[in-house]
Order: structure tokens, then C-alpha cells, then sequence
């Protein structure tokens, strides 16, 4: 694992925003080392710990703790699934089906702690369940790395994917 | 003879009006609202709350209903007609365990909404919890299942499947757990932070599935796991040399004080019939708060080791050693010291004897016209917390005696100088090893007297001429002083192996076997005559020491007992 010298200037100047105690920049250098690595492997945790000195359990708490950080790096483009209640009711559960049947995604029968995501065999989607994205009126409703797509059927879902085939062609081995 | 730390006078404490339960009571500023509750008689239920942690308020078992005074358009409180304020009771259920009394504060411990709330606390804590009860070593002393009885629901209405979690876990060289038993109070997380200092353990995910862990390839492994053991409401840290040993409700229980170091922290023994189990902390705020180290609280095993020596033993004609009558062991020592002068015989004592047992000691070189006496001191690396840096339990005991003159150990090589050269003849070793002073088999087994008192055989057991076998910590009464200056006592929890005796009857009866008797029957009557003797322990008996201790001599080291920060805040805050 290796911090570029300018994501480590930034984390260090974060860092004196928390004057009165180093343990709260905790949530904000790990953003910054997910936008990075694309998840926190247990060297980024350890090395957040040393960095804020705190003890590695701290970090660990914290990482374990919100669904949004990840533990496992992610497939090239990372798709989120709405299933509060009201996508749960617009066809959420289905779209989770078809979404990993289109992208070729084998996702566990018991899917969900500790496993949140999971990534296709070709290393190029991979997919989780998360709470409300906020568009109840147009459910189901999923996201695509940062794009927002409402309203989705399994063909829009097809179209959907598709797009990320052509911007990235390229199969990860 | 006062505590030193009471002798300046506390600054006046408010007093505060508050109401349990229909009655009203008075607390001082400060006081907990669930402490306040406890000394008005209303024991509040809790998981999560020590008074000796930081109060986190997660377990939510410790609900009440609150209020305050109502105010009146003049911001004056309204009284009511028994002139006391009348109280608007908060409409939502308040934690007790973190938030102090205030003035006109009205608490109601057992109302309808208390009741309900307990209820409901108890229903989720079982959602998850594995109904093992019979197996779990927990079982006993278990706060869930004592709470259950007590406020739980007869059935269960979840239909569900349990969440699993880890079981088994190996956190660390002496504890084990189960997660699934966890309820997550962190009072293992609080005391190993806050106390240990070692912040090792931690919840990782979350909801249902939040699981007690220590960092991935990190054992839980400071001086003080143990006490997480006895803090755990249920039975998911067990201690690796306790678990399935006994059933807790068989333990017979008596107070005393740990040998193995000078800190002398207090102590519960437990143990069924012949055979002590193990040593759980007792709480002395003068001492060791609520804790002591895992090094100390395993230290009593060798209490049943198999060699223990169980029967007095002469030497024979043919070298070896055979057991005897105690009259004849008794009566062959003091035929054979009787042979050599005073300054032909030397005593080395032990400061792991009692004070009784030393002060026997100190009759016994009188009666030999003995000078030449020591006590070996014994010393290890201290902590900042509870072990102290001097390994043996009484050495204010035998300074405050006069054994061993002002330095313990300061004779001993003049001892060992003095046998090698065959100026001494004879020795009388206590509870002490002789070739740990640099005194080989083969020099021993040339002394003509060698009188050794020792509970377990050792080098110098095997080359004495007569061995008396004595008594291990849990076996006898008797006082000690710690590094403190606390007088404190020991107590019969356990009967000694065999034919062994106390160590102060052995003494006793070899003096009686030198210079006839001496009036001592009970332990009571060699504290009164040693009370006499000593003036720091004038008025002083063995009930008087009472369970707590008393201070005795000034501190020979000053050490904290330890603190919480909030304690430590507390202390400091103006009143």
C-alpha cells in the first residue's frame, strides 16, 4: 500500500481540522482513502490508526460500522440497489435479480452482513442493497458508481449496463 | 492510626432533596442518580453501568421515570401541601446511570412505565441471547438470568432465527468468548481503556450483528484481562482457568487478601470442601478500587500441587527422610538446636509469613538466643497500576517487627558466609530455599541442624535434618501489612493437606519444645501479646482489623489506587 505524497498532504491538513482531538478525522480520511484504493483493506485501517495514533481496533469499529465503507475492493463500476420500503414495493428485489443476472453476478443466497457486495466473476460490476436514495416517487431507483437512474426495467437495466461495457471495454482478469 | 488520605478535612459537601419513590431523601452533590436510588434501598437494575467505568448508558436496563420541580410564574419551585415541591414528572422513561441528583429531583424506580420498560429492555436482550443457562459457566452469578427472573417475560414471543455469531473465541491467553452471549455493554472495552490502558477490545459491525472483538491478530493479553471475567453481566468472557471447574453456587466464599505482592489487593476465596477454585477482587478503595492482576489471582495453584508436603520428616541414620509424629519432629528440632549457642544459629524468615507468624519468629530467636535473623526479600518489575515492585506481601510486617534489621536481606550473606565457613551449625529456614541464596545441596546437607518450614519441598527441604510442613495463604488466619501501611487479614478458607499445620502452631509448639510453655492457644492470643509488643498495633485484634484493613504505619510507597478519568475529575471538581 503506498499513499501518494499529495493524498497525504491532504489527509495531514484534514487533519487540523480537528483541533481538540485527532480520533474525529477518523470518518474523513477514510472517505479519502476509499475515493482512492476504492475500499479500506486492513493496511489502510492500521494505517489510519498510526496515523491518528489511535489503537487499530478504533479504526476497525469505525470501518465495520457504516455500510458505506468497504473492506474488499469493488468491481470496476459499483451499482446500488434501492430497497427501502417504497423500491422494495416498485420491484426492487426483482431489479437485484435481473441487474445480476444481466451483468452475470452470482450474489449468495445470504447476501447482506458482512458480504454487503458482490462482484461479478469478470471483475466488472459488482453490487449491493443499500438504504434510500431518496426518489421514492420513481422506484425502483438504483446507482451506477456516482449516476442516479430511475424508473428502472429490466430493459432499461440492459441499456443501463451496457453504457459501462462500452466506457470500459476492458475485462479485468 | 487514621487512613493518611482522610486526614484533611473534605470541604463541606452540598446536600440535595430528592425524592425516591414517594419518599424523600438526602444525597450529596454529585451522586449518581442510580447510586442515589441504591442507598435509598431501590436497587435499579443495570448492565452497562460500574461505578468504577465511564458511563456509557447503552444497555438502557437502568430506565426510570424522572422529574423536576414545577416552577411557578415567580421561577420559584410550588410546594405542595406537605411543603415539599411538587415534581413534573418527564413524560419519556431517563437513564439513571448517567445523570447526578438534583435539588427537588423526583425519581420513581418502580412505577408503571419503569416496570414496562425493564420489561421491554429484557425481552430484547433475550431476542439474540442463546438459552444455554445449564452449560454456560456464567450460570449462578449470571445478571441476565437474575434479572430475568425478576423482570423478564415467562415465554418468549420471537419466532425468528437467532443471530449467530462467534463462539469459542480465543481472545487472549486466559479468556475465552462467546459472542452470541455478548450483550454488548462494553464494560470490557471501558475497564481494559480506562483501567488497563490497554485499548485492545472493541465492537466491530453492527445492529444485530455488532460483535465484541479485539483487533484482527492482536491477543487480549495485559496483566488485567481477568477482571473483565468478573465485570461481564453474563457469561461471555470466561476465564480459561476457571470455566467448568465448579459450579459457582457450590463455592464457599471468604474474604481475604492476595499474597503476591506487597500491594496485598482483597480478595473473595472460592472453594468447595478441600479445594480453592480461584480468587476473584473484593473492593477496597484504600487499596486495589475493584481490581487486581491476573498474575496475583492465578498465584495459588501450587495450594494443590501433588508434592505439597503433608507429614513432618526426620532424617535417618541411613540419610533419608521419613515421616513422624509431629511431638517427636518437635522435640528432635529442639534436641538438636539445643546443641549449639546462640550465636551458632541462624534464622531466615520469609516476608510471604504472616505478622503472627513472624512475631513467633522473633520469640523463637529469643528463645535460641539467636541474633543472626533475616528475611529474604523478593522483588520483580512493578506497573502503574496494581503490582507492586516488592514481591513479598508483608515486608512492612517484618520491618515493623524488627526482623531483618532496617534493609531486609542486609544479614544474609553474613548467613551464608557464616555456614560456608562452619561458624553457624545450625539454621532455621522459614517458608524459604537456602539454595537460592547461593547455598549448594551438598553445603546444606553438612549442617548438623537444619530446620526447614516450607509447604512444598525445595533444596533446602531435602537436605534439612527435620521438616515441618506448614500452610499456604488460604489455609490460616493471620495479618499482614501492605506497602501501604494497611494492616490486613488473612483468612481459613481451605484446611491445610495431610498433617500439615498452621505455621504460628508450628512455632508456637517448637518454642514450647525449647523453653516450655508459653501461653499462646489461639491466634488471638499471639496477636494480643505481639499488640503489646508493638506500639503501632496497640488496641489492635484480629476482629478489630475488620475486612477493609486498617492503617497501621506510615505508606513505605505511594501508590494510586486506580482512578477513571471521571473519577479522577470528580475528585478534582469543586464541591
Amino acid at each position: 500500500m503506498e499513499i501518494p505524497a499529495e493524498l497525504e498532504r491532504t489527509i495531514d491538513e484534514v487533519i487540523t481540522h480537528y483541533p481538540a482531538s485527532k480520533r474525529s478525522a477518523v470518518l474523513p480520511l477514510l472517505h479519502l482513502l476509499q475515493e482512492h484504493f476504492g475500499f479500506i483493506s486492513k493496511e489502510t485501517a492500521d494505517w489510519v490508526a498510526t496515523k491518528l495514533e489511535l489503537q487499530p481496533i478504533n479504526v476497525l469499529e469505525v470501518v465495520t460500522f457504516y455500510p458505506m465503507f468497504r473492506a474488499a475492493p469493488p468491481g470496476q463500476h459499483h451499482i446500488r440497489v434501492c430497497r427501502t420500503l417504497s423500491c422494495a414495493m416498485g420491484g426492487s428485489y426483482k431489479l437485484m435479480n435481473d441487474l445480476c443476472e444481466l451483468a452475470k453476478i452470482e450474489r449468495p443466497k445470504h447476501a447482506g452482513h458482512g458480504t454487503p457486495f458482490t462482484v461479478g466473476e469478470d471483475g466488472r460490476f459488482s453490487i449491493e442493497f443499500v438504504e434510500c436514495l431518496a426518489s421514492c416517487g420513481t422506484a425502483p431507483v438504483c446507482m451506477v458508481d456516482d449516476d442516479f437512474y430511475e424508473n428502472v426495467s429490466r430493459e432499461s437495466a440492459a441499456e443501463i449496463l451496457a453504457k459501462y461495457h462500452e466506457a470500459s471495454p476492458q475485462t479485468v482478469s | 492510626m487514621s487512613n493518611p488520605s482522610t486526614t484533611t478535612a473534605p470541604p463541606p459537601v452540598q446536600l440535595l432533596n430528592v425524592q425516591v419513590d414517594g419518599v424523600w431523601h438526602q444525597f450529596p452533590k454529585g451522586t449518581r442518580v442510580i447510586e442515589a436510588c441504591t442507598q435509598a434501598g431501590k436497587y435499579v437494575p443495570r448492565y452497562c453501568y460500574h461505578p468504577k467505568l465511564s458511563s456509557p448508558g447503552n444497555c438502557r436496563m437502568c430506565l426510570i421515570e424522572m422529574g423536576m420541580p414545577k416552577m411557578g410564574a415567580d421561577r420559584k419551585p410550588e410546594t405542595g401541601a406537605d411543603g415539599k415541591p411538587v415534581i413534573n414528572w418527564i413524560p419519556r422513561p431517563q437513564i439513571s446511570c448517567a445523570q447526578d441528583v438534583a435539588e427537588g429531583m423526583g425519581i420513581r424506580t418502580d412505577s408503571p412505565m419503569a416496570q414496562e420498560c425493564r420489561k421491554g429492555v429484557m425481552e430484547f436482550l433475550l431476542i439474540n441471547h442463546p438459552l444455554d443457562c445449564p452449560v454456560c459457566d456464567q450460570a449462578g452469578e449470571c445478571r441476565l438470568q437474575e434479572f430475568s427472573v425478576e423482570y423478564g417475560n415467562d415465554s418468549s414471543r420471537f419466532l425468528e432465527e437467532k443471530v449467530h455469531k462467534p463462539k469459542h473465541v480465543d481472545l487472549g491467553p486466559r479468556i475465552v468468548l462467546d459472542d452470541e452471549r455478548c450483550i454488548l455493554c462494553s464494560r470490557c472495552v471501558r475497564f481494559t481503556k480506562e483501567i488497563a490502558k490497554d485499548d485492545a477490545l472493541g465492537f466491530v459491525d453492527r445492529g444485530s450483528y455488532s460483535t465484541l472483538t479485539a483487533h484482527p491478530g492482536r491477543r487480549f493479553d495485559n496483566n488485567y484481562t481477568l477482571n473483565t471475567v468478573d465485570i461481564c453481566p453474563v457469561g461471555a468472557l470466561t476465564s480459561k482457568d476457571f470455566r467448568f471447574k465448579m459450579r459457582v453456587w457450590f463455592l464457599k466464599e471468604t474474604r481475604s487478601i492476595c499474597t503476591s505482592c506487597g500491594t496485598g489487593c482483597n480478595t473473595v476465596i472460592g472453594s468447595r470442601e478441600e479445594t480453592m477454585y480461584r480468587q476473584t477482587p473484593r473492593e477496597n478503595n484504600d487499596v486495589n478500587s475493584a481490581w487486581m492482576c491476573d498474575y496475583g489471582r492465578l498465584n495459588f495453584h501450587y495450594l494443590h500441587d501433588e508434592r505439597r508436603l503433608t507429614a513432618p520428616l526426620l532424617r535417618q541414620a541411613d540419610h533419608t527422610l521419613q515421616p513422624v509424629e509431629w511431638r517427636k519432629a518437635f522435640a528432635t528440632a529442639a534436641q538438636q538446636l539445643r546443641e549449639f549457642k546462640g550465636e551458632e544459629i541462624a534464622v531466615v524468615a520469609s516476608a510471604r509469613m504472616t505478622n503472627e507468624e513472624l512475631y513467633m519468629t522473633r520469640r523463637l530467636a529469643d528463645a535460641l538466643k539467636c541474633s543472626l535473623v533475616d528475611v529474604v526479600p523478593r522483588t520483580g518489575e512493578a506497573d502503574d497500576i496494581l503490582l507492586s515492585a516488592d514481591r513479598n506481601p508483608n515486608t512492612s510486617g517484618a520491618q515493623l517487627l524488627g526482623i531483618g534489621g532496617d534493609k531486609l536481606g542486609s544479614r544474609l550473606a553474613e548467613i551464608v558466609e557464616g555456614v560456608r565457613t562452619g561458624k553457624i551449625h545450625a539454621v532455621v529456614c522459614l517458608g524459604e530455599d537456602l539454595s537460592e541464596q547461593g547455598l549448594d545441596a551438598k553445603v546444606l546437607e553438612e549442617l548438623p541442624c537444619l530446620v526447614a518450614m516450607s509447604i512444598l519441598p525445595n533444596a533446602t527441604t531435602r537436605a534439612a535434618t527435620v521438616v515441618l510442613p506448614g500452610s499456604g495463604f488460604a489455609e490460616k488466619r493471620g495479618s499482614m501489612i501492605n506497602v501501604k501501611g494497611r494492616l490486613q487479614r488473612l483468612n481459613h478458607a481451605i484446611p491445610s493437606p495431610g498433617d500439615a499445620r498452621d505455621d504460628w502452631e508450628i512455632l508456637r509448639d517448637l518454642i514450647q519444645a525449647l523453653t516450655g510453655s508459653n501461653g499462646l492457644y489461639m491466634i488471638e492470643d499471639v496477636f494480643k501479646a505481639m499488640s503489646n509488643d508493638v506500639s503501632a498495633l496497640q488496641g489492635l485484634s484480629l476482629s478489630k482489623i475488620g475486612d477493609l484493613g486498617v492503617q497501621v504505619v506510615t505508606e513505605a510507597e505511594s501508590r494510586e489506587v486506580p482512578k477513571t478519568p471521571l473519577e479522577t475529575a470528580t475528585a478534582a471538581q469543586p464541591t
